[in-house]
């Protein structure tokens, strides 16, 4: 059941100083029709939904609404002709209510009892039932994401962009989530899901456009599209299946490298333990990846075997020296101002063969600093070069070159490879399983099951706190229903 | 990416342009004449060997102290603007441990001035550095308030336990020569000069060459990647930063006392405490740069006096031009980092 174009973006063109994000690219949102959005990252996904949002001016290009050209000057006006942008990152005021955070969204100026009795009637009218007294703070991530979406239609909005919406849910939840998209289109709306989860645009969608380089390469109904072709006009010419985790190949009598028991930790926020009472051993050559939804202690616990967060009580006895990789690269893995080898040096501290009695020798760690760019093939300008200046993936290339180089015999990494792009994932995974092979143990946890299956020689699961080995070989329904495992809702 | 060598000091120098140029518009609009004006100033700060060095240099030194301590706390994210309170804690221990010392040899009793003086310049800032630690106060704060109560101790030294042996007016006794920085000869520059910029050198070093100073500068730019990915202790390194700047500022208060006025006045900074923020603010962070832009200063506070008395313009119009200059640098700071912001995003 296919509609009129309600948006259309036509022949768009952007320039960010030196970087053309847009060369070109277009978009038709049909009402009625669930449309995938596909690109690899630095693609201009974003870019494009920016200018659709009303947030990005493009340098060239037509923006169409029913078919009329309109132009959007701030979010403002995308919103008055019915474009409803969910963003990636939340972003509901938690001091705020449920209501409170709808009527600033949504610009309703009435009075409190009023207020409640809309935002029931619109919650129901959506079928997005929400209470509309409590608190953004307190909600969890999934009614979290549902406000997003209900905040997003509360100006009656005919096409809602929902950038990468999964990203942090459950799979039950991602599930409804489509489900919802879905009963949206068929009441006679448009859906934008951008997305790089291929399983997703080929699930829920019913036309997918694939971004490469700012441009369009492929804009066609799902019917008839696999994966690997998808793949295809998302890379190009290559071909970058990454291979599936091989069976655990660390020997039983491997030394063990990391053996915490018993092991609490505080909630970042003082309040509450985030882990209960966690044991967990990890051979050198072992890679141990852990899922969970959001929330659920895997960070804590990462960041406390890995000395960032204190333990609260437990033994924890990690075998050094310990290369931490951090989920957050611009403010905790890197400092984007000081250049390549500033952060090399900042990283490996004075252990480092270019620190001698407090005196530092900069040539020799530049020069190490090059080795490691060409040797880890990260591509900058050099390094001098500020490390703003590197894409994402070219960071955190750099990141996981750095923490080698301490010749760690455990590396803990957060999401190692989150908003890279299929070859720079590729290439983490490599550096991760080398390492591995070579007889480091590695803990990460990584927010896309995807990932935690394909890299784990071990999967463990983390819900409310509590960790829980998942079986050789558990399919994703087994771990989905761990992940869930003592969760209301 | 590498930038041209000029640039650094163009920026400054076209702002101390625009800042001297509101100056003698502003001069014109009140009825003085600029070029009278602007001469006199010249030539009382640079006219002749002794105004330059008995005048521009003798307060360029403290300056330039005081800066290099504002710009190790800053590049180590820590804002200390209690420079002019530090300055008045060395300068009344420097005074009186002086008044004690006449019996020493020369060398060993102005070291031992100067040694008091920065310690208790330390000591001054080592409050703020521990509500800062302990309780998380914020340093901007605590170390402007303590300039009051700095001043107020020095009102009380001078009329009390420090009052000149007839106790008649509000200052201390005269310190023992043995305790006075011998001067050049032929000027009233003394050695804190050399003082000072053996300090800016090894500021420069420090920062430049050493993991120390490496690690300030990490705490200073990413505090949160400083300690997760580079193990530092950034509280710990950031009220390290603070004493050091503390130090500093206590050392230009012994010169002061020890080179200068050799006695203890309630007016002995003339605001160096906060001039000397606007001289690092010039320098933008660079150590070398701070010897610049101290004599700069310098040469604007001595040259207002001379053009006060030669063309009867008051002396505090020469504020108009420190603030025009800074303001300038700010700005143009401001817009370039504006400039990359738009280009990286």
């Amino acid at each position: 059941m296919t509609g009129a174009p309600i948006l259309q973006l036509r022949d768009i063109h952007k320039r960010f100083g030196t970087v053309q994000a847009l060369t070109g690219a277009g978009l038709i949102a049909r009402a009625g029709e669930v449309h995938a959005l596909l690109g690899e990252n630095g693609a201009g996904k974003s870019t494009l939904m920016h200018v659709a949002s009303g947030m990005v001016a493009p340098d060239t290009g037509e923006i169409l609404i029913d078919g009329a050209p309109r132009r959007l000057r701030s979010p403002r006006d995308a919103r008055a002709a019915g474009i409803g942008m969910v963003h990636q990152h939340f972003t509901s005021i938690p001091a705020l209510t449920v209501a409170e955070n709808i009527a600033l969204f949504a610009g309703w100026a009435v009075r409190p009892r009023e207020l409640a009795v809309r935002v029931t009637a619109l919650a129901e009218r959506l079928n997005l039932p929400l209470d509309p007294v409590a608190r953004a703070g307190t909600l969890p991530v999934a009614l979290l994401q549902r406000l997003e979406i209900v905040k997003a239609l509360a100006a009656d909005a005919r096409v809602l962009l929902l950038d990468e919406p999964t990203g942090v849910l459950a799979p039950a939840e991602a599930d409804e989530l489509l489900a919802r998209a879905r009963a949206f289109a068929q009441s006679g709306g448009a859906v934008v899901l951008i997305t790089h989860k291929l399983d997703e645009a080929l699930r829920g969608a019913d036309r997918v456009t694939v971004l490469r380089r700012g441009r369009v390469v492929l804009e066609q109904a799902v019917v008839g599209l696999g994966s690997r072709e998808l793949t295809q006009a998302m890379l190009g010419d290559a071909t970058l299946v990454d291979e599936p985790a091989p069976a655990a190949h660390a020997s039983d009598d491997a030394p063990r490298r990391v053996h915490v028991a018993g092991l609490e930790v505080a909630r970042e926020s003082g309040l509450g333990m985030a882990v209960r009472q966690v044991s967990l051993g990890i051979r050198a050559g072992e890679i141990v990846a852990v899922a969970g939804i959001e929330g659920s202690g895997q960070r804590e616990l990462l960041r406390a075997i890995a000395g960032v967060l204190p333990v609260f009580r437990g033994t924890r006895e990690v075998t050094q020296p310990l290369a931490f990789v951090p989920e957050d690269r611009t403010t905790e893995g890197l400092i984007p101002e000081l250049s390549v080898t500033e952060n090399v040096v900042l990283g490996l501290g004075r252990p480092a063969s270019w620190v001698k009695r407090g005196r530092l020798d900069w040539k020799a760690a530049r020069q190490r600093t090059a080795e490691m760019l060409s040797e880890f093939e990260v591509r900058s300008a050099g390094p001098e070069a500020p490390a703003a200046s590197l894409s994402g993936g070219n960071q955190q290339k750099l990141i996981i070159a750095r923490a080698l180089e301490r010749a760690p015999a455990v590396i803990v990494a957060e999401n190692p490879t989150r908003g890279l792009d299929v070859q720079a994932t590729r290439a983490v995974h490599d550096r991760l399983r080398d390492a591995a092979g070579r007889g480091v143990a590695v803990l990460l946890y990584s927010s896309d099951l995807d990932e935690v299956m394909m890299l784990g020689q071990r999967i463990a699961v983390m819900a409310r706190g509590t960790l829980s080995e998942a079986p050789a070989h558990a399919s994703r329904a087994e771990i989905g229903a761990l992940m869930l495992a003592g969760r209301a809702g | 990416m590498k930038r041209p060598r000029v640039v650094p000091l163009l920026l400054p120098l076209a702002s101390l342009g625009a800042g001297l140029a509101v100056l003698a518009v502003f001069f014109s609009v009140l009825g003085y004449d600029p070029v009278l004006a602007l001469g006199a100033m010249v030539r009382g700060a640079f006219g002749s060997w002794y105004a330059f060095a008995s005048g521009t240099l003798v307060r360029a030194i403290p300056l330039m102290l005081i800066a290099l301590g504002f710009t190790v706390g800053l590049r180590a994210g820590v804002l200390n603007i209690g420079g002019e309170g530090q300055f008045y804690a060395g300068a009344v221990a420097a005074a009186w441990i002086g008044l004690k010392l006449g019996a020493w040899p020369g060398f060993a009793a102005t070291t031992a001035v100067l040694a008091v003086a920065v310690v208790a310049g330390a000591c001054w800032v080592a409050v703020p550095a521990w509500l800062r630690l302990r309780f998380g106060v914020l340093e901007v704060i605590s170390t402007l308030l303590l300039n009051f109560v700095a001043e107020a101790l020095v009102s009380y030294m001078v009329q009390g336990p420090l009052q000149e042996s007839q106790h008649i007016y509000p200052q201390s006794d005269q310190l023992p020569l043995a305790a006075r920085m011998p001067v050049f000869p032929g000027t009233r520059l003394h050695l804190g000069i050399l003082l000072a910029l053996s300090c800016s050198m090894i500021a420069w070093y420090v920062f430049r060459r050493t993991m120390t100073g490496f690690e300030l500068r990490a705490v200073g730019r990413g505090p949160r990647a400083a300690r997760v990915t580079g193990g530092l202790r950034v509280q710990r390194l950031g009220a390290m930063a603070l004493l050091v700047s503390g130090a500093l500022a206590g050392l230009a208060g012994g010169t002061e006392v020890s080179g200068v006025s050799y006695a203890l006045y309630p007016n002995l900074s003339p605001g160096y405490g906060f001039t000397a923020i606007a001289v690092a603010l010039l320098a933008r962070q660079s150590p070398m740069g701070i010897v610049l832009s101290a004599i700069l200063f310098g040469a604007l506070e001595a040259g207002a006096g001379a053009m006060q008395r030669d063309a009867g313009v008051p002396a505090v119009a020469v504020y108009v031009a420190e603030a025009v200059t800074i303001i300038a640098v700010l700005l143009a700071d401001a817009l370039s980092s504006r400039r990359r912001d738009m280009v990286t995003a």
